[in-house]
């Protein structure tokens, strides 16, 4: 008997013990049909030649493991970014249970949505009565500031036509006629979950600015010396917006951070649930207006957006994902053309102390190849760094990144020596990115946690840096952008590294004369 | 110390109806009356729980349910290891199920075996506008060049599925006599479908029946010399590797597993299901469907067992026994026997930390009722719970063998009504998903994920008693839990103010 009371087993250990292996043996030989070993062996090493990855980069309808959600989940993202605001999903009600669990699974907090919970009925004779009941519920229930609400693609298939919608549960009673239910059709077979927060920031930005769906007049702008921020969708938004705030605050700007869940997404635990916490205030998303400029630091989360406040007056500007000197020095430098405002002491010697830290430690990354994923601004972001580090970003990889942006990003590796031998591809998935890793080997990959299946395949060592990472704790705590973010990837990185060669040379009287102590 | 313990039945009945009055004072008139039915105080002596379940949830509400696509590909199509389970629709819903269950298997992940990866048909625009029955054949053929070790293929429909009319019966039909008979199984588990993930458990056993029963030829043989102590495990998903630590003592007592659903599970297991003599039924919410069918169709009787906590299980091996002859209830007697010095150890070491303690549940499936013979074990005490898409025959025998007299009952809770049940009677655990974690944690409350075992386990067994019995005793007795009010907070005044 394996398992005992005084040293609990916990699975990692109890099904290695004898009685179990022999009886997954037996279930496998007698019930279970299986392959010839030799044939599995066999399809596994084709699965790794040149001839796998080109019948693999072939097919044109399976996806196989992307790396893209659906844009209803960037909408709840970017709504709990308001002040006392639920997201209010019209559609199937599965779908928020996915959303809500995926956001607390990254997060380790709770995440609140509510659905509007259509079923057959409402298939039939469409979401009508489900938003007049569900905007009524919610109103009483969770007593929420605002109401933003977005579609599945249930909804969107049957067509049900949201302004129209929430005007005829407004004139039911289901919440006061004034009271704000911005909205947004976040269709999940369009785009991602970028788009999603696209869609979703400009419907929220749109009702503040635009009369409320008829029901204001249109603010008038009247220019003022403020900058608005908007993050984007991002699994370090926590560290990230603070981080932000911190940079505004060092070189005295004033500014709005449009849909800030980055106090929502990281309460504390002292005894109360706070459903809503922080968030840009309802007044603070009307008056971004007036506004001097609004910054996105992910283009390709705000393609809708930023136009829509171009249009306004504003002059706008985007960045993909800024990590390192070079992309923190340029968003510095036009924050401060911006604002009027020079760049803070502080900040400088911040910039020198990231670059401190990477020539005392370049010379680990300099030259390793690797392979990064995730969504197109944070693998631009990435990829720059890796460049300005001396390494060769060669597979960079987006599940839903587009034509536009990998010229965007061939670009960028023609702008480095290191960047010569590198390509991005957009619209593949992680079964793609399989056949790079076993045909055109790296160093290193950079991703999601779901790229441990990978490491597993290939043995190319993983480092976490995307949305989800699941299997690790409470790196959305640390920030990624700014000089200090840098620092903070650059660590990771050099983490792994050293990790790395101490693995592979822990070897006693074999390969062990490279176990330094010292680096 | 709990109010349960200090409190007599009748006031604890008086309160928990109160409670119930308070939380319905917050909504509409309209949905007021809805949850009232859902909402009880359970009467010993009741045939039932005294809710109504297994109904719509209220728009607006923030309810903890899924969808039947997570009911057929969440839970049980989704672990059986070699066969491609396709997300047949747009991304998302692939995307968030992915590996989300811990459904442990032994395979080579991506060659002969697919449980965490995810295949999806990626909807586009233009596939809502034409329709996706091309895509979807031209995806099977991709499956057979690029996994040629797939011993099946399923087509989990999403939500625009149904609704743009797609005819994926159809595909599966051509597409399968193509590759000379192959099982392509069909799954119209939409996500509108029913009003929880309930019913895409009855769809898929269902898609079981028709689609792998159906076409097996009365002669096929299995694999194997059948024998008379021949038994499947159904309605286990090997969360953590329950369905193993199950499995063992079925196996220690002489009997021989030849089929486990679906945790872990093959094709050819499910293939081979109808030459067992008992099929054992876990999660009967699940699975009854399917173990129904069988008994009607191939005579084969089913029982269910509850491998929860030493009590339950000895019950459970000797209700099992009972279908078969002397030497498999003398086998049970000596499994119970063997393993009764790890029960004793365990409880001795964990009930006088645990003794006297509350719990609040709030799970799906089987849970609800069949843990609450473990946390007695431990000396502990349920005092409310409910199903997240029970039927009324899960509150039957949830009545009739488990719960207390003045349990608080909640059937398809509401986060509002969850966290109010919660803060008024302190429970010292609370116990049900990720979504509720959080919420709990925040709150000071200990909690322990009783869907995914908060990534621990198996629960199931006597091996899975003792991770079950340390487990909730370190999230009660974890010290973090003192530290939830700053010093500061209740503190009398600093004496810096009084040396003034």
């Amino acid at each position: 008997m394996t398992q005992n009371a005084e040293h609990v087993l916990d699975h990692f250990e109890l099904f290695r013990g004898p009685e179990y292996q022999q009886m997954l043996a037996n279930k496998k030989t007698l019930f279970e049909n299986p392959h010839d070993p030799a044939e599995v062996e066999r399809i596994r090493e084709w699965a790794k030649t040149p001839e796998y990855r080109e019948k693999n980069f072939a097919r044109e309808a399976l996806t196989v493991n992307p790396a893209k959600a659906c844009q209803p989940l960037g909408a709840v993202f970017v709504a709990v970014g308001f002040e006392g605001t639920l997201p209010f999903v019209h559609g199937s009600q599965g779908c928020v249970a996915y959303y809500r669990s995926h956001l607390s699974r990254h997060f380790k907090e709770p995440s609140s949505c509510v659905s509007s919970s259509m079923t057959e009925d409402a298939a039939v004779f469409g979401g009508l009565n489900n938003m007049i009941d569900g905007l009524a519920n919610t109103y009483s229930m969770y007593k929420p500031k605002m109401i933003a609400v977005s579609t599945t693609c249930m909804a969107e298939v049957i067509g049900d036509d949201l302004n129209a919608f929430i005007k005829t549960a407004k004139e039911k009673g289901s919440v006061p006629a004034e009271y704000d239910v911005p909205f947004a059709h976040t269709p999940a077979f369009v785009g991602s979950h970028v788009t999603g927060y696209d869609n979703a920031l400009k419907g929220i930005i749109e009702h503040f600015w635009d009369g409320k769906a008829g029901t204001a007049p249109k603010l008038e702008r009247r220019p003022n010396e403020k900058i608005n921020f908007i993050g984007g969708f991002d699994g370090y938004t926590v560290g990230n917006i603070r981080e932000i705030k911190r940079i505004f605050e060092l070189m005295g700007i004033e500014y709005t951070i449009l849909a800030d869940n980055s106090d929502v997404f990281d309460t504390p635990t002292d005894g109360e649930f706070r459903m809503y916490d922080g968030g840009t205030t309802l007044e603070d998303a009307a008056n971004a207006i007036h506004a001097k400029a609004t910054i996105s630091m992910q283009q390709y989360c705000t393609e809708k957006t930023l136009p829509f406040i171009g249009g306004h007056g504003q002059e706008v500007v985007a960045f993909n994902h800024p990590i390192g000197v070079g992309a923190t020095d340029e968003f510095l430098m036009t924050l401060s053309r911006i604002a009027g405002k020079p760049i803070a002491k502080a900040l400088e010697q911040e910039r020198g102390r990231l670059l401190d830290a990477m020539a005392d430690s370049s010379a680990h990354i300099h030259g390793k190849k690797f392979a990064i994923y995730g969504d197109p601004d944070l693998c631009y972001g990435l990829a720059a760094f890796l460049l300005e580090l001396g390494a060769e970003p060669t597979h960079v990889l987006a599940t839903n990144g587009n034509k536009a942006w990998a010229e965007k990003m061939q670009g960028l590796f023609a702008s480095s020596p290191f960047g010569q031998n590198c390509h991005a591809y957009p619209g593949k998935d992680l079964w793609h990115m399989r056949s790079l890793l076993f045909t055109e080997p790296v160093d290193f990959l950079i991703g999601n946690t779901y790229g441990k299946y990978l490491e597993r395949d290939t043995g190319t060592p993983l480092i976490r840096i995307g949305f989800p990472v699941f299997d690790r704790h409470h790196h959305h705590r640390y920030p990624v952008w700014g000089y200090q973010g840098g620092m903070n990837v650059l660590v990771k990185i050099l983490d792994k590294i050293f990790d790395e060669i101490d693995r592979n040379t822990n070897v006693p009287a074999k390969t062990d004369y490279s176990f330094d102590i010292i680096r | 110390m709990s109010l349960a313990t200090t409190e007599s039945v009748a006031e604890i009945k008086a309160r928990n109806k109160q409670l119930i009055d308070e939380v319905l004072k917050v909504y509409p008139e309209k949905t007021a009356k809805r949850r009232a039915k859902h909402l009880n105080v359970h009467d010993t002596g009741k045939s039932d729980c005294g809710v109504k379940s297994n109904l719509k949830s209220i728009p607006g509400v923030m309810t903890i349910r899924g969808c039947a696509y997570a009911g057929s590909k969440g839970v049980v199509w989704g672990p059986i290891k070699d066969m491609i389970h396709i997300s047949h629709g747009p991304v998302g819903c692939g995307q968030y199920s992915w590996a989300a269950r811990r459904n442990y298997y032994i395979g080579t992940t991506g060659i002969d075996t697919f449980v965490t990866m995810q295949f999806t048909s990626d909807f586009q625009e233009k596939d809502i506008v034409f329709g996706g029955d091309k895509k979807l054949a031209k995806i099977i053929d991709e499956i057979q060049e690029l996994f040629p070790l797939n011993h099946g293929i399923t087509i989990q429909s999403e939500c625009p599925i149904g609704l743009i009319g797609d005819d994926i019966e159809a595909v599966s039909k051509v597409k399968s006599k193509e590759y000379d008979g192959k099982t392509i199984v069909p799954v119209r588990c939409e996500g509108f479908r029913g009003v929880s993930q309930s019913l895409g458990h009855h769809i898929a056993n269902d898609a079981v029946r028709d689609w792998i029963f159906d076409k097996i030829s009365p002669e096929a043989k299995p694999a194997f010399e059948s024998t008379p102590y021949d038994v499947a495990i159904i309605g286990d998903y090997n969360i953590g590797g329950d369905a193993w630590s199950s499995r063992i003592l079925l196996e220690e007592m002489g009997l021989r597993v030849i089929a486990q659903w679906s945790g872990d599970g093959s094709l050819a297991e499910l293939e081979a299901t109808p030459k067992a003599k008992l099929n054992v039924l876990h999660c009967y919410r699940s699975m009854n469907y399917i173990s129904r069918h069988m008994e009607e169709k191939f005579g084969i009787p089913w029982c269910e067992y509850n491998f929860f906590g030493p009590s339950k299980i000895a019950e459970s091996l000797r209700k099992i026994a009972s279908f078969f002859d002397d030497k498999i209830k003398e086998g049970a007697e000596r499994v119970i026997a063997k393993y009764q010095p790890l029960m004793d150890a365990v409880i001795a070491k964990y009930r006088p930390r645990l003794e006297g303690k509350t719990v609040m549940l709030f799970v799906g499936g089987l849970r609800p009722r069949h843990v609450i013979g473990a946390y007695e074990d431990l000396g502990m005490e349920v005092v409310g719970t409910g199903y997240e898409f029970g039927h009324n025959d899960d509150y039957q025998r949830t009545a009739q063998h488990y719960v207390k007299d003045g349990t608080l009952i909640y059937d398809d809770v509401t986060g509002y009504e969850f966290e109010r049940f919660v803060e008024k009677i302190q429970p010292d655990l609370v116990g049900s998903g990720i979504k509720e974690k959080y919420v709990f944690q925040k709150m000071g409350v200990p909690f322990r994920q009783m869907h995914s075992w908060d990534y621990s386990g198996p629960y199931h067994g006597y091996d899975g008693f003792a991770i079950f019995a340390r487990d909730m005793d370190m999230a009660i007795n974890s010290p973090i839990w003192k530290e939830t009010k700053a010093p500061w907070k209740d503190a009398p005044r600093p004496s810096l103010m009084a040396a003034e």
